[in-house]
């Protein structure tokens, strides 16, 4: 027993000598940083830290290097403990701090919609390509589907330097509305948490659900730093709603509303978005006020419904991690491989070579199967899944429209 | 639900949340009554209480007792937060405003600022401790689940008006401590040196009063009333987060300047009206006009009663 500690002492010595020859037997051409901005502070860090370790194995897998171009990597973080989410001002500094960084040629992030806002005018600027994993936002990226100045306001030097892999929010609120109906709900009250991402879905959702002829009883912005939500529940009551509908995260509260209208005595069905696909929302609501009554969109599908690539993925995560990824964590693993991709095919080693090798992304094999990116920088995959809590965890239900 | 009944349920809800504010408020109004300072730490070492309850909660293995003991569970978990708070607010004046007491008032509110960053951080760090109740310590930032210790069930049974045990116990803890307070300023010789130094602290100095003990002891039960506030907070909305003393600091600090600061009865009654102008403004307006509207309120208040609604003009502290 006493000579197993020293005999592990010797592995990691001669791997860690290893690792010093490799890197000075390979000429490499230069240091090629990605970078990736997401909330790394408050509850959305357990689902970051997994899109993190996708983002890291996607690296690990070309052993951080391409055509003799080192890749290096920064995880930066754009949440402040003041705000417990993301935070616009650390946001931009993160943006500006990787239009200053002259080896930065990529951007992986941002998690929270308004949050890219800030971001994407920035590095645009700059000429340097963001590739979002988790976006969903419409008007970031579709002319028409939000603002009248979107999505022209986020590129002020005429070009699209943002991409994002997931579907958008104009498919993910139809679908959710769709699905309320198909659950059987006939009135509907929606609340939203007055964010870009947030008001955004809620706006679809509603919009989406009188055309379906589901009735909306209610339509509300909700203050997320409220302590409790009882006498918007007794509201909600008083209306006798089959669905309560809430556009918002984790982050915005979406636990404790949930756990007051348990309290409070409703007893229909909540809905909410992909905001809220991570074990945190299930640890703030506390499970037993979720179990069963509880349904979730998602732009994608669940880590144990991949098949595929997605599979050798989660497969490859858990050999390395040693525990299950989160939603997002194909997707930050898929962002990092389109932008490894893209270093591979580009005719040119510089930003403007590796946007234009991303933008050229076309038939890319990933965890979703086959997609490309169209002429907004959006994904052509429209993958979308719904599933439950059950006993405190993600139920898989089933894939939605498609 | 019936338009009446939906009225009788806002103003439960209304009562309930303002009950607690009141009781956060009285902390804050007594020691600007006593020392005229915004002890802006208040909030936070409310906050702080709340997670030595959910500690001693883990600890203690609280949810698996039986629901009796849970009762006494409560009991054990409102006196140290009490304690504690209480000994942590008389610490703050002890070492971070007694030594200014002979400086300019500003000087005051910006160590009381310091403190409340400072409270802040420490339950930032706290919330990282490796517990179960505190999902292993993770997410350090992240709002923490408060268990149900007190069942949810309609003690109304059948009727579409709702109260939970929840409502019951705010009111069980808030009032007696309410009257307990009132009688120990107005009738005990500790509240009559209390309003002694009040008045004029050098003047109850000459008459013998330890103005400095007292001083503090007033920051201890300002505390201790948070400490309370903390846990029938914690029981009442079952979630509890490092932020949330800023939100609660500033509501039961809006419900001081409201009633008078300065006024015990003011401070209570400042948080009865917040509470109950939320949730009517919730039901009746819309959530997202509810802040506006309570500020609004305070501020025509102010203009036409600059010494809030039962703030004397002649100022008649603690």
């Amino acid at each position: 027993m006493k000579k197993q500690p020293l005999f592990a002492l010797a592995l990691v010595f001669t791997s860690a000598m290893t690792a010093v020859t490799l890197a000075q037997s390979t000429e490499t051409k230069g240091t090629l940083t990605i970078i990736s901005s997401l909330p790394r502070t408050g509850s959305a860090n357990a689902q970051t830290t997994t899109i993190v370790n996708g983002i890291k194995l996607a690296i690990a897998e070309v052993n951080g290097q391409v055509d003799g171009w080192t890749i290096a990597y920064q995880d930066l973080d754009d949440a402040s403990p003041q705000r417990g989410n993301w935070d616009g001002a650390l946001e931009a500094q993160n943006a500006n701090a990787a239009t200053k960084d002259p080896s930065c040629v990529a951007y992986i992030g941002t998690f929270n919609s308004g949050a890219a806002k800030m971001a994407m005018p920035i590095l645009n600027r700059a000429g340097i390509v963001m590739v979002s994993p988790a976006n969903t936002y419409p008007g970031l990226t579709k002319p028409g589907k939000g603002e009248p100045n979107e999505p022209m306001v986020y590129r002020p030097s005429g070009k699209i330097n943002y991409f994002r892999i997931v579907p958008t929010d104009d498919l993910q609120g139809v679908q959710a509305a769709d699905w309320a109906k198909q659950l059987g709900a006939k009135k509907v009250f929606i609340l939203h948490d007055r964010e870009l991402y947030g008001k955004g879905i809620a706006d679809v959702f509603q919009a989406h659900a009188k055309t379906i002829s589901v009735e909306v009883v209610g339509f509300e912005g909700t203050d997320s730093k409220a302590a409790n939500y009882r006498s918007l529940v007794t509201k909600i009551k008083a209306v006798s709603p089959d669905l309560v509908y809430f556009g918002g995260t984790t982050q915005t509260n979406a636990g404790q509303i949930a756990k007051d209208l348990r309290t409070g005595g409703y007893e229909g069905m909540y809905m909410v978005p992909d905001g809220c696909f991570e074990q945190a929302f299930i640890e703030a609501a506390g499970d037993s006020n979720l179990n069963d009554k509880t349904y979730i969109t998602f732009g994608g599908l669940p880590a144990d419904q991949l098949l595929g690539r997605g599979a050798n993925f989660r497969e490859a995560y858990r050999a390395k991690y040693g525990g299950d990824p989160e939603a997002y964590a194909a997707y930050g693993y898929e962002a990092a491989r389109v932008v490894l991709q893209a270093i591979a095919n580009a005719k040119t080693m510089d930003r403007a070579g590796i946007l234009a090798a991303v933008a050229a992304t076309r038939d890319f094999d990933g965890v979703l199967g086959k997609w490309s990116f169209d002429a907004n920088g959006d994904t052509s995959s429209q993958v979308l899944s719904g599933q439950t809590v059950t006993n405190g965890k993600f139920a898989f239900v089933k894939v939605l429209g498609g | 639900m019936q338009d009446y009944e939906v009225f009788l349920q806002q103003l439960i809800t209304g009562l309930s949340n303002g009950m607690i504010i009141a009781l956060v408020a009285l902390g804050y109004t007594m020691v600007y009554g006593i020392i005229e300072l915004i002890n802006f730490a208040h909030g936070d070492v409310f906050m702080l209480g709340a997670f030595l309850a959910l500690t001693l909660l883990g600890a203690l293995g609280m949810e698996a007792w039986p629901s009796h003991w849970q009762l006494a569970g409560v009991a054990i978990m409102l006196l140290a937060s009490a304690g504690f708070c209480g000994c942590l607010n008389w610490s703050l004046d002890r070492v971070a405003y007694r030594p200014l007491r002979r400086a300019s008032k500003l000087s005051l509110l910006v160590s009381a600022i310091g403190c409340s960053f400072i409270c802040t951080n420490l339950g930032l760090f706290w919330g990282g401790m490796p517990m179960e109740v505190f999902a292993g310590g993770v997410a350090a930032a992240a709002p923490k689940d408060f268990p149900q210790l007190i069942p949810q069930f309609n003690i109304l049974g059948e009727s579409a008006i709702r109260i939970v045990p929840a409502d019951v116990a705010v009111l069980v803890v808030t009032v007696p401590l309410m009257i307990a307070l009132v009688y120990l300023v107005k009738r005990t010789r500790l509240g009559r040196a209390m309003r002694a130094v009040a008045q004029d602290a050098t003047a109850a100095a000459l008459m013998g009063i330890p103005v400095d003990r007292v001083i503090g002891i007033t920051f201890f039960i300002g505390g201790a009333l948070g400490g309370f506030a903390s846990v029938v907070y914690a029981l009442y909305n079952n979630t509890i987060g490092f932020q949330m003393g800023y939100r609660a600091g500033m509501d039961a600090f809006t419900a001081a300047v409201l009633g008078g600061i300065g006024s015990l009865p003011g401070a209570v009654l400042g948080g009865l009206t917040i509470g109950c102008v939320r949730a009517m403004s919730d039901q009746y307006v819309e959530t997202r006009w509810t802040n506006t509207i309570v500020f609004g309120i305070l501020i025509l208040i102010l203009i036409f009663r600059p010494s809030g609604l039962l703030g004397s003009t002649r100022r008649e502290k603690v």
